[in-house]
């Protein structure tokens, strides 16, 4: 393909990104707002596709603007719809607290940008920038793994990775403080029912492939975790009551798979004398595999614990006798 | 050859969009504009990736371009029901 059209489709990509941020954060209503959000994370996708970084695409895709979207969307859901035009001048729009709240949002998120351009800007004159790939691709016969972003990711920075998973965590708790989830959606009708029964099995088999293929190509326990989730919002949305979330103790253990087997692989090689999360490099693959699968398990038990916006309703056989009591009255 | 019949099959499916995104802006009601979306994805896309299949000439990106369409197909259909389901019993409503 020749330059001059290539400038031209990176030129509408950019233009469609600023465009829909724009559209997406001016509108008032809610809902469209998260439709034109949805769009924003899809065009995004496609422009982490252009650098080259597939594995940012499709976390994009998949988290950005699929997991998010709905996320948003449940939570739009909940909120009234706007005020109809002619009562615009209520306080609700126009009250002081509203204005001081925007600017102060915007000034925020503007002093976040310009410090994260100042970082990026200080990155590049800096430092040569070609040196890090060099150096992972000279140690990436030793990270057990041939993707370099996954040897990044579980290996060289396993530590922000952990971390990360401990901020998913502390997220799921802070969701099981809010209280029970909200009541499921009505069953589905017939054409999505049919659609669900086989979405499902598929995204549970897309998992497994992103899991596995992760560690020689684009993929990895974040995808993969998002596909598992997306079945999960997909079962709830069809209004089934058993969305592939165990319930009790194997939920909490669920949870907290990816943060503790990690932290048990790296306080076992502190033990063994090694430094944390040096992987040995005959373990290196299989230990990165078990800690990806676990990550997925958790990764994917917080988005859909957080898509359900509590903790779940139990639908075990004491469950079954407490709702019966609630609902026959001087039980 | 292979590359014209590609590009003709590829501008075909761009027409499709063409004609649902201007349907989407232009017709009058939900049902209608529906219907052009539905248009758009399912020949639009369809052409489009015929056209890319060609272009690939790789078995196996054709039978993964298939499986996108498929999806794509049922997924389309499918919330095109749902929206025009909807749609129907909050008519009935009112």
């Amino acid at each position: 393909m020749n330059p001059v059209s290539l400038l031209v489709f990176d030129a509408l990509l950019l233009l469609s990104i600023v465009g829909l941020a724009w559209a997406s954060l001016a509108t008032t209503d809610i809902r469209r707002g998260v439709i034109l959000f949805m769009a924003f994370g899809l065009v995004l996708a496609v422009a982490w596709g252009r650098l080259l970084a597939p594995d940012v695409a499709l976390a994009e895709a998949a988290i950005g603007a699929g997991l998010s979207g709905a996320l948003l969307l449940a939570a739009a859901h909940t909120q009234p719809r706007p005020l109809p035009p002619e009562s615009t001048n209520t306080p609700r729009n126009h009250g002081a607290v509203g204005v001081v709240l925007r600017w102060a949002v915007t000034l925020l998120c503007t002093a976040l940008a310009g410090t994260l351009a100042w970082a990026l800007l200080h990155v590049f004159s800096s430092t040569p920038h070609d040196m890090l790939p060099g150096a992972i691709s000279a140690n990436l016969a030793a990270s057990g793994v041939s993707n370099p972003v996954t040897a990044v990711l579980l290996n060289f920075r396993a530590y922000d990775t952990l971390l990360e998973l401990a901020v998913l965590l502390t997220a799921v708790l802070g969701i099981f403080t809010l209280g029970q989830a909200n009541p499921g959606y009505q069953p589905a009708g017939p054409v999505f029912d049919g659609l669900v029964r086989w979405l499902v099995p598929v995204l549970i088999l897309t998992a497994g492939y992103l899991l596995w293929v992760g560690a020689h190509a684009p993929g990895g326990a974040f995808q993969a975790g998002a596909m598992l989730a997306a079945a999960g919002v997909v079962l709830r949305l069809a209004g089934r009551t058993r969305i592939g979330l165990p319930e009790g103790f194997m939920l909490r253990l669920v949870m907290a798979a990816g943060v503790g087997l990690f932290l048990l692989v790296g306080l076992t090689l502190l033990i063994l004398g090694r430094p944390f999360l040096g992987y040995p490099q005959a373990w290196a693959g299989t230990l990165i595999l078990m800690i990806e699968t676990a990550a997925m398990l958790s990764i994917a038990a917080t988005l859909v614990l957080a898509f359900l916006g509590g903790r779940p309703e139990a639908t075990g056989v004491k469950a079954a006798a407490n709702r019966q009591c609630e609902e026959i009255p001087r039980c | 050859m292979i590359n014209i019949l590609s590009a003709i099959l590829i501008l075909a499916g761009v027409f499709f969009y063409l004609a649902g995104s201007i349907g989407l802006l232009r017709l009058p009601d939900l049902y209608s504009r529906l219907h052009a979306l539905t248009k758009a994805d399912n020949l639009g896309l369809g052409l489009l990736i015929a056209g890319l299949a060609l272009h690939s000439q790789d078995l196996l990106i054709m039978l993964k371009l298939l499986l996108i369409w498929l999806a794509v197909l049922a997924a389309s259909a499918t919330s095109a029901h749902l929206i025009a389901r909807q749609a129907r019993r909050q008519e009935k409503v009112s």
